[in-house]
């Protein structure tokens, strides 16, 4: 239970922060996506359905955030986050550049699938901004900011789990 | 789990797609935005002097020759401001002379109100703001947005506390337009890339030259007329292309708003009897 409200106050979090404050920083092109790599933290640690359940929430908050369609980014981040957490658990399970592949791969998936579902919804994009400027600029970004997240989550959501055991060794005791 | 959270995904984005502006779907969206509205608030307070903070030291990587060129520009104003006040003075005695009446202009004819931005393109397809302003303090649908550099965008969604502006970069935007100096015709949309603008639809026999300044048209026909007021800045021309196999010239303009970092500003309202 403790573990489920960190991870909401987490994503909870990440989603107003990126809303009011990361989105307005244009470094070349590109913005950082707290979201993305918090919802990565959590998948890689916390697993697929995790992963896909704070995806969707996260993606969702956002969406009534920035009053944009519903479901939009809620669709979006709830398969990265799947994504992220079977990556987690099977390829990249122990592997210590598990996290960097997973920043490069998914802001490239978000990119290129938010631009399939905005063109699909009739959403004018321009596929050159979108695309070349942004995803160049976003992966070096996300990169940069990756290590702090991953490092946050790993001491939010690892805690977690080490109180949980002790309190079980202290019951057996 | 993934296909149920799949399948409602796709619901949300079908019924918010398809559904009126006044929704019930539309209308929870409103609420919960209203209810998280102090927290983005909160957050853009304490988010403030850190970001002014990474604009002022960006700026101090172009700030010398920035200074010289507002030096060399301020001199040409100088001249201008004092052509202008005799021009200005002819023109209101001519206009008295013919009962000329014309249409709504900025910002005579409006009124404003002055706001803070609480949320931004949260990614990189969309290029709109959130204000924290809606209906309930005066705000219409469709109610172009400004700064003091220039036009912003327009508002497209508002409910009753907060309302969604689409800048002038997305590319839905299109803004008929005139160069104040020559009074060449066209319409300004996003060009690429990052934020320069074009105006198309400019004929070739018009007459466009680099540095002129570029505002809104604010046309009117019949009982139809432009959403934005005659009058608001736009930007300035910063190259002029003229190819045989193009059929219109090819604009490039560069507007003073800095799109990307925007902290404040006015949305316009009709003063009453303005005529809109």
């Amino acid at each position: 239970m403790t573990d489920a409200l960190t991870v909401a106050g987490l994503v909870f979090a990440a989603a107003l922060l990126q809303a009011s404050l990361f989105s307005s920083l244009d470094v070349l092109g590109g913005t950082p996506d707290l979201l993305l790599l918090c919802l990565l933290g959590v998948a890689l640690l916390r697993g697929s359905v995790t992963g896909a359940v704070a995806g969707f929430g996260g993606g969702l908050l956002l969406d009534v955030l920035t009053l944009d369609t519903l479901g939009v980014t809620a669709l979006l981040l709830a398969l990265t986050g799947y994504w992220a957490g079977r990556y987690g658990e099977t390829t990249g399970r122990e592997r210590a550049h598990a996290p960097v592949v997973a920043v490069v791969v998914a802001t490239i998936l978000v990119l290129l699938f938010g631009f399939v579902l905005h063109f699909v919804i009739g959403e004018e994009v321009s596929a050159r901004r979108a695309i070349a400027e942004a995803m160049v600029a976003g992966v070096g970004l996300n990169l940069l900011l990756g290590a702090p997240v991953f490092a946050l989550c790993r001491a939010l959501l690892r805690r977690d789990v080490r109180d949980a055991r002790t309190a079980e060794v202290q019951l057996l005791g | 789990m993934l296909g149920l959270l799949v399948v409602l995904a796709l619901a949300l984005v079908t019924v918010s797609f398809r559904e009126a502006e006044d929704g019930p779907l539309h209308r929870v969206q409103g609420a919960a935005a209203s209810a998280l509205e102090p927290l983005q608030v909160a957050v853009e307070r304490v988010a403030r002097p850190f970001r002014d903070a990474y604009g002022w030291t960006t700026g101090l990587f172009d700030a010398r020759s920035e200074a010289e060129r507002l030096r060399a520009e301020n001199e040409q104003l100088r001249l201008q401001v004092i052509q202008n006040e005799s021009a200005l003075q002819q023109n209101v005695d001519l206009r008295r002379l013919l009962d000329y009446v014309e249409g709504p202009t900025f910002p005579r004819d409006h009124g404003y109100i002055a706001t803070t931005v609480i949320s931004r393109p949260a990614t990189a397809f969309e290029q709109e703001i959130v204000l924290p302003v809606g209906t309930a303090d005066g705000v219409e649908l469709y109610a172009p947005v400004v700064t003091a550099e220039g036009l912003v965008g327009q508002v497209t969604r508002v409910t009753e506390e907060q309302s969604r502006v689409t800048l002038l970069t997305d590319e839905s935007s299109a803004v008929s337009a005139v160069d104040v100096v020559t009074q060449a015709e066209g319409i300004v949309e996003p060009g690429v890339p990052g934020e320069t603008l074009v105006m198309n639809r400019v004929s070739k026999k018009a007459v466009v030259n680099v540095g002129d300044e570029v505002m809104t048209s604010g046309w009117r026909s019949g009982n139809l007329e432009s959403l934005y007021p005659r009058g608001i800045p736009i930007g300035r021309v910063t190259s002029v292309g003229r190819l045989n196999t193009d059929l219109y010239q090819q604009v490039q303009i560069e507007s003073d708003v800095d799109f990307s970092s925007l902290d404040s500003v006015l949305v316009l309202v009709s003063k009453p009897g303005s005529g809109r």
